[in-house]
């Protein structure tokens, strides 16, 4: 069957819209995607039809509720294959996720005990680890990156020891969408006995990840980069891991018992589901998933590569181009400069012509400080971007060019 | 005889009224942008940067005869040509008058969407710091 991309387009209400007087071009889908008609429609029918709170009424609409919602749970496990519903903990997304672990491991990690992050980090795969190392006294060490955008796994290989207990690396730069070789990663850090926490924030819309087949320990994703709602996301974790793991907050649902003496917490994943959570984020969350199954990962990935390099060939063509992150394996995203020219001029003038890409440092300055820049244009695909815009692109950011050299 | 604010800023409104759209508005700034010297390279230094998470700017003020003189850089050429239609603005001013004077005039010249939190752009913070070196300057010419 062929990619049919007016059909699909078909499904995002949002990509009739103008923009400033021109049809919208959205190129910043990794900072957020578009959602589809079908997504939307969840979150009104939740609302317009079964709204209660989860996990506890006995009463008819609340168990309809807690249904649909352990339903989305379900379709997770299933989507990513892990082993048990109870390793995918809601959560509001990668963030608070990340949060999670590192909170937990602020109890378990002693002075001494050696961590590792990546030269490619988004900040919120580095603050809570500094953080994280700060009250614990282990040591943070990176796994630096080269010219490419690649990382090192050569140098990955002489930091590691028996001293490190963590390793967290994104599954994809969100910078320069690069694709790291996690399966790797994650084997070579197993023969120390270090755990992995995974980033899939990136990743999770252009590739799928098999959790047990990848061995990984921890992953971490927001639904809302998937077609999902925001404010929704999930951790999976080992049951293993998750059970040694301190609670991370307070609060009703992630209890067994509570006296004043003492409180026992809940199994999982209710430990660490603290709160009414967004019940209809989870839910909609699940339908976006069914949504990107039924046009199938493969299919979306290779028509994405189709764009990335229609797009890389046609932007090479201008003069003064320079592209970071040009490794082999990356998704759909082209972080770029124009010589002489700061991105904020190129984002505002291409903003003026209806096409939405992201500038500035990404929340990746180490990136940015490797390359000596103080921010990248980036244009990121979605399997509902076409050739014909890319086209608009392109004039867009000639155009910019003319106007501001 | 010195201008006002007020009349400063009519007469900015005025002259890009005569821009039949955007483009031109744009054209004009970064003529702005590029042709100004805008800072001596003396005061742009970290003490005088003002961080966006997009573009940078450097604001350094001085005080002359009871006036305010401002001068400012970015390294982004937009940013830049905002910044010399602001310092046309409130640069030379008593610092009074830059404390009771307001920007309404950036939206009526259809720049607005560059003083919004979300560009992140530095020039939100510098209209801040302008009104602060205001303050600071007014409170030591009372004492």
């Amino acid at each position: 069957m062929s990619f049919d991309v007016q059909k699909i387009r078909q499904d995002f209400p949002i990509l009739q819209r103008k923009v400033n007087g021109y049809p919208l071009v959205y190129f910043d889908n990794a900072a957020t995607s578009q959602k589809p008609q079908v997504v939307i429609d969840s979150i009104v029918d939740y609302y317009s039809n079964y709204n209660a709170n989860i996990h506890r009424g006995v009463h008819s609409l609340s168990q309809e509720a807690t249904d649909v919602y352990e339903l989305a749970r379900e379709k997770i496990k299933q989507h990513f294959n892990a082993k048990h519903n109870h390793e995918i903990i809601f959560t509001s997304g990668t963030t608070h996720s990340i949060n999670i672990v590192a909170s937990g491991y602020s109890e378990i990690l002693q002075k001494g005990d050696e961590v590792i992050v990546s030269a490619m980090e988004h900040h919120s795969n580095i603050v809570p680890w500094q953080m994280l190392c700060e009250k614990t006294g282990a040591v943070l060490k990176v796994i630096p990156m080269n010219e490419e955008g690649n990382l090192l796994v050569s140098d990955y290989d002489t930091i590691l020891s028996s001293a490190t207990k963590l390793v967290f690396v994104n599954h994809v730069s969100n910078a320069l969408g690069t694709i790291n070789p996690i399966k790797e990663i994650i084997e070579k850090a197993h023969q120390y006995g270090a755990k992995v926490l995974i980033d899939g924030a990136q990743a999770c819309s252009h590739i799928l990840p098999d959790f047990q087949d990848l061995d990984v320990d921890f992953y971490v994703a927001s639904a809302h980069k998937m077609c999902g709602p925001t404010g929704v996301g999930f951790l999976y974790g080992k049951s293993e891991l998750l059970n040694i793991l301190p609670p991370y907050q307070g609060g009703g649902e992630m209890i067994k018992e509570v006296t004043f003496k003492k409180t026992t917490y809940a199994e999982l994943p209710h430990k660490f589901e603290a709160g009414t959570p967004n019940i209809s984020g989870g839910i909609a969350f699940g339908v976006a998933l069914d949504y990107l199954s039924a046009i199938g990962i493969d299919a979306i990935n290779s028509y994405e590569n189709e764009l990335l390099n229609y797009a890389t060939e046609k932007l090479l063509e201008i003069e003064g181009l320079k592209i970071y992150g040009t490794g082999k394996e990356k998704t759909a995203v082209i972080s770029f400069n124009i010589e002489g020219i700061h991105p904020y001029d190129i984002g505002t003038i291409v903003d003026k012509l209806g096409v939405a890409v992201r500038t500035g440092h990404h929340c990746a300055q180490p990136i940015m400080e490797f390359y000596k820049i103080p921010g990248t244009v980036r244009a990121s695909f979605a399997f509902y971007n076409t050739k014909k815009e890319i086209d608009i692109f392109i004039e867009a950011i000639k155009k910019a060019k003319m106007m501001l050299s | 005889m010195m201008m006002t604010i007020e009349s400063i800023q009519e007469e900015i409104i005025d002259e890009f009224s005569m821009f039949d759209d955007w483009m031109q508005r744009y054209e004009y700034m970064i003529d702005l942008g590029k042709s100004v010297p805008l800072i001596s390279n003396s005061n742009k230094t970290d003490d005088h940067l003002i961080k966006g998470c997009q573009s940078k700017v450097w604001l350094h003020a001085a005080l002359e005869d009871g006036k305010i003189v401002f001068t400012a850089d970015s390294d982004a050429i937009i940013t830049k040509g905002i910044i010399a239609i602001l310092l046309r603005v409130f640069s030379n001013q008593k610092p009074e008058n830059i404390l009771a004077a307001n920007t309404n005039f950036v939206d009526e010249i259809g720049l607005k969407e560059h003083l919004s939190l979300t560009r992140a752009n530095g020039l939100v913070s510098m209209i801040k710091q302008l009104k602060l070196y205001a303050l600071a300057y007014e409170t030591q010419l009372k004492n």
